[in-house]
């Protein structure tokens, strides 16, 4: 029987998929997406944990107008944040913006809208009892967060910052939209360049995007299991 | 730089609006279709991953592996592109005489979809004690009533919040679907804005939609846990 599928169109442009034009043109492929999606995570979790803790804070100015935000964000499509970065940012700085740009910023900003949720239902796992202890032994609040609650609270919380990462490589491959070469795009112009082989390109796509995601998946759960200072607490 | 006028009358009517409302029918019919889609697939998904057989339990978990470890985007280019070499003919006849870019993406939501659903519900059979499995099994029910009769019906009721949930998250994915032609709410504001130039506008409204979708989901959602699940206020569930 002879088989439907044709997969010497992935040997033939493997090079491609991994680091797009590389040498002759900009990073492009799997390459790019892990680093759009690593860059991303690590500033997501920096302005999460900010939002997280003012989404907690006791000043009501502050928390009401933050909580706003972080919902109206949860509210919209990523799509839709990826289109007003599109828009907003050469706006705002009066010129063009790179695409790479626009991407991490969108994704950026919706997954530390996600993390702030965490980080705070991370504090909210913290017995009360132990701010109580940490207040009445002379700690200021944010003495109280930064040495006693965050550092127990943080560690339970990267299986979930983990889980956050799988989000993002998935996320990146809408930077497609706005034009961005990264895996899904390099993809599509291989398709649309081959023509006839969109089952074995898009099968193949799949493929690595699973390898990967499934890897950190195993990693967060393997996390979540085998530390013991989980159950310390 | 001059300064933008942002005008939001030219959405409000004539030509545009009636685009927006399009839109937003798109979307509630391809999130509808695809949810009570995804809810049947899912709910089998869900208790073949908990069966003792252990072909079908491994077939279950990697169905859900394959689909959750995925991005929806290249789910839909895979069904709309590449289904054409795989799919017998007459049904890919079939998917033509229907509107193909809407089915490709019923099928791609749907799939993407049931495997997080798939997950919902086993929560929900795990939270119901065990002892009612052993129960009516030892009363004589197979495997299969027990869990028709006795288990699914109190798990669904418990698992009725993060489904409304996965409803919101397919409102708000079913904007990719934009990357295949289907019209949906995304891809009107997309048209809008190419045809007027008011990109601003654009998008405000179909922000200002999603935020409504989710704010009466969500509401839905608090309700239902109120009134429903917890009517004494005692703790949650």
């Amino acid at each position: 029987m002879e088989s439907i599928f044709d997969f010497s169109v992935i040997s033939n442009n493997f090079l491609q998929f991994m680091i797009g034009r590389y040498p002759n043109g900009p990073l492009g492929g799997l390459a790019l997406t892990l680093i759009l999606a690593f860059i991303s995570v690590i500033l997501s979790i920096i302005f999460g944990l900010i939002l997280g803790l003012l989404c907690i804070s006791r000043n009501s100015f502050i928390r009401i107008p933050v909580s706003f935000f972080v919902n109206l964000i949860r509210a919209m499509p990523l799509l839709m944040v990826i289109f007003w970065m599109f828009f907003l940012l050469p706006a705002l700085t009066g010129g063009k913006f790179p695409e790479n740009g626009t991407v991490v910023f969108a994704l950026t900003i919706f997954t530390s809208c996600y993390i702030s949720q965490i980080v705070k239902a991370g504090i909210a796992s913290i017995p009360k009892g132990q701010t109580e202890a940490s207040i009445s032994s002379g700690l200021t609040y944010w003495q109280t967060m930064r040495y006693v609650v965050l550092p127990q609270g943080l560690r339970n919380m990267i299986p979930s910052f983990v889980n956050q990462f799988v989000s993002l490589i998935k996320d990146t491959s809408l930077g497609y939209i706005v034009g961005v070469s990264e895996l899904t795009q390099v993809a599509q112009q291989i398709n649309n360049r081959t023509q006839n082989y969109a089952a074995e390109i898009f099968i193949f796509l799949a493929i690595i995007y699973f390898i990967i995601c499934f890897a950190f998946t195993t990693l967060s759960r393997w996390l979540e299991k085998n530390l013991a200072w989980r159950k310390s607490i | 730089m001059s300064s933008y006028q942002f005008d939001l009358s030219i959405i409000t009517n004539g030509k545009f609006a009636q685009m927006l409302v399009d839109g937003l029918i798109t979307t509630i019919q391809l999130s509808s279709v695809s949810c009570v889609l995804a809810f049947i697939i899912g709910l089998n998904i869900a208790v073949m991953r908990l069966t003792s057989f252990t072909p079908i339990r491994i077939f279950a978990q990697c169905y859900l592996e394959f689909f959750r470890n995925t991005p929806l985007i290249v789910q839909l280019f895979f069904w709309y592109f590449g289904s054409f070499q795989i799919l017998p003919t007459f049904i890919n006849d079939w998917l033509n005489n229907l509107n193909f870019e809407f089915a490709a993406a019923v099928i791609a939501l749907t799939f993407y979809t049931s495997a997080f659903i798939a997950e919902d519900i086993r929560s929900g059979i795990l939270a119901i004690p065990k002892e009612q499995m052993e129960a009516s099994r030892s009363s004589g029910f197979s495997y299969i009533r027990s869990m028709h009769y006795i288990i699914l019906p109190q798990a669904v009721r418990l698992t009725i919040p993060p489904l409304i949930n996965q409803f919101l998250n397919l409102a708000k994915n079913s904007s990719m679907a934009m990357v295949i032609g289907v019209g949906e709410l995304t891809y009107q504001a997309r048209q809008i804005e190419s045809q007027s130039f008011k990109s601003f506008e654009a998008f405000f409204a179909a922000t200002f939609i999603y935020v409504c979708i989710s704010f009466i989901i969500s509401g839905i959602i608090n309700i239902y846990d109120k009134k429903v699940l917890n009517p004494m206020g005692k703790g949650t569930h």
